[in-house]
């Protein structure tokens, strides 16, 4: 079978897993599942910026948190049926995102870093001085969404399949992005910005482009992860959940798209189980992740995939996992040249 | 007017808080290359275990001149352990790397001592000089001494000693630096040593101020990077004067400017890092980087 039949195939079976996944779980389990979901949407977004077009954002948990307070309000106060609020909510995120987007053209590598660490800092603190909209600390509250009588589902499973459908359409659109050629251009500018711009790439528009998209993915995320809690407070937006979203980019692995899906349910479950455990051990985990898949795994959970599968049945020249990995050792001419390379490789 | 003055010296006071931090972020940055963003989570750290020496009885002096020995021990080995490995690699990896430092520090600090917090005891006690009618603490002027004091030393041991110039060499060409002989390796080891002890030193200069616990340095960071952001990412004076600037315009705004009150000080230090980085990115006194194609 063709590699590509292989990853179809895969893809399919998990399809099916998730759609039958809600009938075999308690109501918990399938909350639990639908926030995972929500946040592989955000996860998948941070990961078109960090992963292909090489730009660092620390602060994604404010576009997240962005998104899921769109929503809120939308449905509260102004009475927008949930789920139109879901492209309200991307569309607002979409416009931060190219507002952020557009100092960041100037700003690279560390330094961007540095401006989004700060706006994931300042983000509770704005959501509180903002009270009027927010409800400052005590919160917002939504009515709880029912499903409705023609679905035969139970409130639980009708959200798992709204957010579902929403993930698999927001994956499905990333995958035709980086496959074509806004997938090339990115990785020509991740990896050699100079040599992107000589051949003819729009360095401004791809990055405010990707800032765009990626801010949006999060803000559907947020918006999709806070509709089964029903409940939104300044504390639910942390610095540490911006620092998970980069823990779930680089176990899932950079510049992939499935990884979204495995970096998501690492940030989701592993919490759960560590807290049993000790308040710290979720923290004392992601930073030991982070610091021994740089070493050991560059390449995340799909890039040991693509090593393991990549002996058998792939030839090494279309290993994406290899574009993705973290490794990239300075720039200079040879930098230019793998970057040629892998452009005509896909 | 006096209570414009006090206004200033207060901040003048917290800026030098923020500037002892941020004279440890440019330390590494100067000899390595490296933002780390794990520094303050590892003052916080080093405070700690002040915190534990103390509370062990062990004489105050005696348990600061501990804890900055562990500080610098404890700096070599991060930098020989966990950053060796990638250092000179992409800036991608080498931040996910110390944010990773940043998180594992701040959650052992948990694991170990809790997530409550504690006072810790005030080096310079908590009198006050009356300079007509604006009340000097006596503590901002032993932080802004010790500051000038580390600056001047930091200063001292770049410029007139051996292993000072071998760090300036390093930071800017590590491979002809190996060519002279430099043990490039040491030199780093040595260079994290000394930010992680100026960043204790911050920590126990701050912890009585604020009350001692794991996110103590969580709010600092920011405006530490803002300080040495501002001053230029390789200037020991400038992260100093940084600092002073960001801590006097922070409480100038947070006293003055209603919008911004007591909440929303935190985009002070975020909308000074954006603007700098907009109209001047070497900072006041930064050297320029150069890319080559």
């Amino acid at each position: 079978m063709s590699s590509r039949r292989v990853r179809l195939l895969a893809w399919g079976v998990v399809l099916v897993l998730a759609v039958l996944l809600p009938f075999f779980f308690n109501a918990y389990r399938v909350g639990q599942f639908t926030q995972a979901m929500a946040l592989a949407i955000a996860v998948l977004g941070l990961n078109l910026l960090v992963g292909y077009s090489g730009q660092i954002s620390l602060g994604h948990g404010a576009f997240f948190a962005l998104g899921a307070y769109t929503s809120a309000i939308a449905i509260d106060d102004v009475g927008v049926p949930y789920l139109l609020t879901l492209p309200l909510a991307g569309l607002v995120c979409a416009l931060a995102g190219f507002l952020v987007g557009l100092p960041a053209l100037r700003l690279r590598g560390l330094y961007l870093a540095l401006v989004t660490l700060g706006l994931a800092i300042a983000t509770p603190q704005i959501i509180k001085r903002a009270d009027g909209l927010t409800g400052g600390t005590q919160g917002l509250t939504i009515d709880k969404i029912t499903a409705p009588a023609w679905s035969g589902l139970a409130d639980d499973q009708w959200l798992y399949f709204v957010t579902l459908v929403v993930t698999v359409a927001t994956f499905v659109l990333a995958a035709f992005l980086v496959r074509g050629r806004v997938g090339r251009a990115l990785v020509a500018i991740r990896d050699n910005e100079i040599a992107a711009r000589a051949m003819g790439v729009n360095l401004a528009r791809f990055k405010t482009g990707t800032f765009a998209v990626s801010a949006a993915y999060a803000g559907v995320g947020g918006a999709l992860f806070m509709l089964p809690i029903g409940f939104l407070a300044p504390e639910s937006f942390p610095l540490a959940l911006s620092f998970a979203f980069l823990a779930a980019i680089v176990v899932g692995g950079l510049a992939t798209i499935a990884g979204a899906l495995f970096g998501a349910l690492f940030i989701e479950f592993v919490p759960v189980y560590a807290a049993d455990v000790d308040e710290a051990l979720a923290g004392v985990i992601y930073g030991g992740v982070l610091i021994l898949f740089m070493y050991l795994l560059p390449g995340g959970v799909m890039g040991l995939i693509r090593k393991l599968s990549s002996t058998k049945t792939r030839p090494r020249g279309s290993d994406d996992a290899e574009a993705g990995a973290g490794h990239r050792v300075g720039g200079g001419a040879a930098g230019a040249d793998r970057a040629r390379e892998r452009v005509r490789a896909q | 007017m006096e209570r414009f003055v006090q206004v200033i010296v207060d901040g003048w006071a917290t800026g030098s808080l923020y500037a002892a931090l941020a004279v440890a972020v440019v330390l590494i940055y100067r000899s390595t290359g490296i933002v780390n963003f794990a520094q303050g989570e590892l003052a916080m750290f080093s405070t700690f275990i002040a915190w534990g020496l103390i509370e062990a009885g062990v004489p105050l002096a005696l348990a600061l001149l501990g804890t900055l020995a562990l500080s610098f021990a404890g700096g070599m080995l991060i930098e020989r352990v966990i950053i060796r490995p990638v250092e000179g690699g992409e800036v991608l990896t080498l931040v996910i790397v110390t944010l990773g430092l940043y998180i594992l520090v701040n959650s052992l600090a948990g694991w170990i001592w809790g997530f409550g917090n504690r006072s810790f005891p005030g080096l310079f006690g908590d009198s006050q000089l009356d300079v007509a009618g604006v009340g000097i603490p006596v503590e901002s002027i032993g932080i802004v001494a010790v500051l000038i004091g580390v600056v001047g030393l930091l200063f001292a041991v770049f410029q007139r000693t051996k292993i000072g110039l071998a760090m300036r060499a390093v930071s800017l060409n590590p491979d002809s630096s190996r060519l002279v002989g430099i043990s490039v390796g040491r030199t780093l080891m040595i260079g994290w040593g000394i930010a992680a002890l100026v960043g204790a030193l911050a920590g126990v200069l701050l912890a009585p101020r604020l009350f001692l616990d794991v996110n103590l340095m969580g709010g600092v960071l920011i405006y530490s990077f803002a300080a040495a952001t501002l001053g230029g990412f390789d200037s020991p004076f400038g992260a100093v004067l940084g600092g002073w600037i960001i801590g006097i315009a922070e409480n100038l705004a947070g006293t003055y400017v209603d919008f911004i009150g007591n909440d929303l000080k935190i985009l002070v230090p975020l909308v000074a890092i954006v603007v700098v980085l907009l109209f001047r990115p070497t900072g006041l006194f930064g050297s320029p980087e150069v890319a080559r194609a």
